[in-house]
């Protein structure tokens, strides 16, 4: 349940905000999310609403945010946009690629009263 | 809890290791009683903060209207795992500063490790060293290393599938390294989460055994492409399970094209020296940092 454990890690980074800004609520919490970062969205979604039970968080809205795959191609040398991890490069169709974004898991703001 | 993993309690072997702030840190019930009529003064007056601040405005209807409650978004940008970098970065200050260097080996369970780690040791011969074995339960690696004679701790994750920073620097408090040794850090038998969780380490070490089949880089892509080094073990086993150790290197560099490949087999010593002489370099490279890559 590896998405259990960034639930905990979002739940430590809205606590401390939800004491910087004297936050009552979260109504939405925005995530940015990787098309490589290997998070399963369904199995998120479940453990962030059993994770923010009790927190200021409980009951709030998880709005996943996708960011596209980036991979450096070996064989045309050129920074190309994958949807699959395993996907030829779209340009030259060499097979040879190296993620270099898309892994992001990011929080990226928070709808609070 | 721990910190940011969640994986339930971990513990250091001989050393429960309960974080009573973990379990408290479910029920905030602060007092606010004199913030409000500050947070309320303020509220007025920032409107446009790109940093960590508040945005009024934003709300549904796009107005603020003194007197009713108005929904702030708080801009974060965050990384999720933000903590467990911290604890990570802490750990790769420590070992730069001994010029510790620190690997990570990461697999499947069963892919041979322990043994591997074991004939290591052997080979290294009198090189300072010294294992965090990962495991959810048992301390029977951490014996199989001691058997050795060299240094090792035993962290059992609990639930947990992963090592993380934090745990991993508390295993290095109970070691006492010595400058310029290696550390190995034995991840829990997992190629899925490990690739995730920073622990601070010079390099991560993938270990396949012959035995898996050619595709697995391909079914656990992100392991292998936060690989430095594959080591295909069990070699001496490939005449027996039609194994296509060409094929298998292939699909490692699919999905890492600057992945390093080494065959080995830990029981009838093939390749063993490769594999030491890779480890010696990478300890060379980390005493004197203007000779590294």
């Amino acid at each position: 349940m590896h998405e259990m454990s960034l639930c905990e890690g979002i739940r430590n980074v809205i606590e401390d905000q939800a004491r910087i800004h004297a936050i009552k609520g979260v109504k939405a919490v925005r995530v940015e999310i990787g098309r490589f970062a290997g998070v399963e969205k369904p199995a998120l979604e479940f453990a962030f609403e059993v994770v923010m039970r009790g927190s200021v968080a409980e009951g709030a809205r998880l709005e996943m945010i996708d960011l596209p795959g980036r991979a450096m191609c070996y064989d045309c040398v050129k920074e190309v946009e994958i949807d699959d991890r395993l996907a030829p490069c779209p340009d030259c169709g060499g097979g040879r690629l190296m993620p270099v974004g898309g892994d992001e898991m990011r929080i990226k703001d928070l709808e609070v009263i | 809890m721990c910190n940011v993993c969640g994986c339930g309690t971990g513990s250091v072997e001989g050393h429960s290791h309960h974080h009573d702030h973990g379990a408290g840190h479910h029920h905030h019930d602060h007092d606010h009683d004199h913030d409000h009529d500050h947070d309320h003064g303020h509220s007025h007056h920032h409107h446009h903060h790109h940093h960590g601040d508040i945005h009024f405005g934003q709300g549904p209807a796009g107005v603020e209207v003194p007197g009713m409650t108005q929904e702030r978004l708080i801009e974060i940008e965050t990384d999720i795992l933000a903590k467990n970098d911290r604890y990570a970065a802490a750990n790769r200050t420590i070992l730069a500063g001994r010029e510790i260097l620190a690997l990570n080996l990461v697999s499947s369970p069963g892919s041979g490790k322990t043994t591997l780690l074991c004939k290591t040791i052997e080979a290294l011969g009198d090189q300072p060293l010294a294992v965090i074995e990962g495991d959810q339960q048992t301390a029977n690696d951490a014996d199989r290393i001691r058997a050795t004679g060299a240094k090792a701790v035993q962290v059992n994750t609990g639930k947990g599938c992963h090592l993380d920073g934090h745990m991993v620097g508390h295993a290095m408090e109970h070691l006492e390294l010595a400058a310029n040794s290696i550390l190995f850090i034995e991840n829990v038998g997992n190629l899925v989460c490990p690739a995730g969780f920073d622990l601070g380490e010079d390099a991560k070490v993938a270990i396949l055994s012959v035995t898996e089949g050619e595709d697995k880089p391909l079914k656990y892509p992100d392991m292998f492409t936060a690989a430095r080094l594959a080591i295909l073990n069990k070699v001496d086993l490939a005449p027996y399970c039609d194994v296509d150790l060409d094929l298998y290197e292939a699909n490692l560099r699919r999905v890492n094209p600057t992945i390093d490949i080494l065959r080995v087999s830990a029981r009838t010593g093939e390749g063993m020296e490769t594999w030491i002489t890779w480890l010696r370099d990478r300890l060379a490279q980390k005493a004197k940092p203007e000779a590294a890559e």
